[in-house]
């Protein structure tokens, strides 16, 4: 199959990506047309003064949305890159940042805080903090089992993370069984699938300063992920220590899973999907992969977002429906031109 | 490069796998390593490129203990080809080929092109650079493996049955591309007589030891195969070349 130049995608995925942003403030349930958007953007950028008239719209655009938009392309590249990333780490090809069980840890610890009122100190913190917390303790817990006399195996990795996570998942459908108010069980259930719905400027920094340095971590270590790829034998006689190389995977993409999962839940599809539809497109060389991933990750969750806002409205489907629906037809149809050989033809 | 590998211990568990092995490899000789499934051979390999760290024991290339190295370093004076010779990973030969310059620093993407072209001039895999690695078939997938090893630059060559799987053809094209290398080779070999023709020295190594060491037909005599592999041997002259082949068939049952 064809190759695509990497440089040239990227670039016209960055511009994608502007493009998608400016998209996504601009469409909304509430009417609010894109002329006005750009005005507000604009004025919001440049400190110039609206008309009392417009504030309830300019407070949409700059509150709501933008920080909302944010947030999926910040999300979308992360999960696109820690898929990457895992599915090297454990050479597996149905491995997603969910398969290490981290995002079902995160799970239990944002439903304890919805259901039961657990960190109820922490005010509005109280989700984010005590999913990111419950992903670390997920990880931690993963870490301590998978651990062997030869170093965190590829197969006990996926192993462990499965079977935890089945145990964290659970423990969540308890919770949500047990829970008496309605309104609760339902968010909790819309969180399990994750959405962007609460989605607030105070989330960006840290998110999107972890997905960031995440994704420079990797791309930094893109050719010994290719060597990792190809085996541990293979990658110790090309002078990279795999079980090394696997802790430190192992700790960045348990971070970038936890921060991501604290403000958005289980995404999922985009972290198993997008990386192999970017593999199909630009080749397994990591250096490439990873150039392309996060960009085209991040497209598909702003695009996705957006759906999910517009299709039922004014209820919202989750989002990991729509990169499902998104994502499904596209990969099946790159999977049929062929030529992609991950796992074997 | 002269290799030495220096009372080599290795233990899995309680079980040990290796005891003891002491042996060399002379500056640019190939010396092969044969001995029945489960004695050892693959075990001391990967000590050899670090996969592995021994029990106890050394393993010194010109006089320094690999360990003492870092992993890079150590990368770039052995290079190795292990059992495992897939990947999930639909990388281009271009792409695997390329992976052989990886302990190197200060490279240049030009100078990467250069040795690794070079690389699969040698082994006559320039045409398929393009190619999935995962849809060659195995002999050609071993020469793809052998330009990465040369792409590495390295002085020492560790074989771990290169020729697994490979017809008969495949087997003696892959051991006289290691032989023309110059390198200094260190191979785990199961063909005995494939062994006794392409190596300069021989170690027979049963259950975790070395049993007998020298060259080819000083150490495949029919009473220590016998011993080792419970085969009797039957050594003949080739008709044309005269060189000793070995035939073999099953002992009879002891009385």
């Amino acid at each position: 199959m064809r190759r695509i130049p990497v440089v040239p995608l990227a670039v016209a995925l960055v511009l994608l990506l502007c493009l998608s942003l400016l998209c996504g403030v601009g469409l909304g349930a509430s009417g609010i047309g894109p002329g006005q958007v750009v005005r507000f953007l604009w004025d919001g950028v440049t400190g110039g003064t609206i008309p009392a008239g417009d504030v309830a719209a300019y407070t949409i655009v700059w509150e709501i949305r933008l920080p909302r938009v944010v947030l999926a392309a910040v999300v979308g590249g992360g999960l696109a890159a820690v898929g990457v990333a895992v599915q090297a780490m454990v050479r597996n090809a149905l491995a997603d940042p969910f398969v290490l069980g981290i995002s079902s840890g995160a799970a239990v610890g944002a439903n304890a805080v919805i259901l039961l009122g657990a960190f109820a100190g922490l005010g509005v913190w109280a989700l984010s903090v005590s999913a990111f917390v419950s992903a670390l303790a997920a990880m931690a817990l993963v870490y301590a089992v998978a651990r062997s006399s030869h170093g965190l195996t590829p197969l006990r990795l996926v192993l462990t993370g499965t079977a935890l996570a089945y145990g964290f998942e659970a423990l969540t459908t308890v919770m949500v069984f047990g829970a008496a108010r309605g309104e609760a069980a339902r968010s909790a259930m819309m969180w399990l699938l994750g959405s962007l719905g609460g989605a607030t400027w105070a989330q960006v920094p840290l998110a999107a300063v972890v997905v960031l340095a995440g994704w420079v971590w990797l791309a930094r270590r893109a050719e010994a992920l290719d060597a990792l790829a190809m085996g541990d034998e293979t990658s110790a006689a090309l002078g990279v220590r795999p079980e090394r190389l696997r802790r430190e995977l192992f700790l960045v993409t348990a971070a970038v899973t936890g921060t991501v999962v604290a403000v958005s839940g289980a995404i999922g599809f985009v972290g198993l999907m997008v990386p192999h539809v970017v593999r199909m497109l630009v080749g397994a060389g990591h250096r490439r992969v990873l150039a392309v991933a996060p960009l085209a990750g991040a497209v598909l969750l702003v695009w996705a977002d957006v759906l999910s806002r517009l299709m039922p409205a004014p209820a919202e489907l989750p989002v990991g429906v729509i990169t499902a629906v998104l994502g499904v037809p596209a990969f099946l149809v790159l999977m049929r031109r062929g030529g992609y050989a991950f796992g074997g033809r | 490069m002269r290799l030495d590998v220096d009372g080599v211990t290795v233990d899995a568990g309680a079980v040990r796998l290796v005891e003891d092995i002491r042996l060399t490899v002379d500056s640019g000789t190939v010396v092969g390593l044969v001995g029945p499934n489960g004695s050892g051979k693959s075990t001391l390999l990967r000590c050899v490129y670090r996969a592995l760290r021994p029990a106890g024991g050394v393993v010194r290339l010109d006089g320094q203990d690999v360990r003492a190295m870092d992993a890079r370093t150590a990368a770039r004076a052995v290079a190795a080809l292990p059992q495992e010779s897939s990947s999930e990973f639909d990388f281009t030969v271009a792409e695997v080929v390329g992976m052989g310059r990886l302990p190197h620093l200060d490279r240049t993407a030009a100078g990467d092109r250069a040795v690794c072209a070079a690389a699969m001039e040698r082994t006559g895999v320039a045409h398929l650079a393009g190619r999935g690695f995962l849809a060659l078939s195995g002999g050609e997938r071993q020469r793809v493996l052998i330009a990465r090893a040369l792409a590495q630059q390295p002085r020492v060559l560790v074989l771990d049955e290169p020729t697994n799987h490979l017809d008969i053809a495949h087997q003696l094209d892959v051991l006289s591309l290691v032989r023309d290398s110059g390198l200094t080779v260190l191979t785990a070999l199961h063909d005995l007589n494939l062994a006794a023709a392409h190596c300069d020295r021989l170690h027979v190594i049963a259950e975790g030891r070395v049993v007998a060491s020298g060259p080819p037909h000083e150490v495949l005599r029919p009473d220590l195969l016998a011993e080792v592999f419970g085969v009797r041997a039957h050594p003949v002259r080739h008709p044309e070349t005269g060189a000793v082949q070995l035939l073999f068939d099953l002992l009879p049952p002891a009385p």
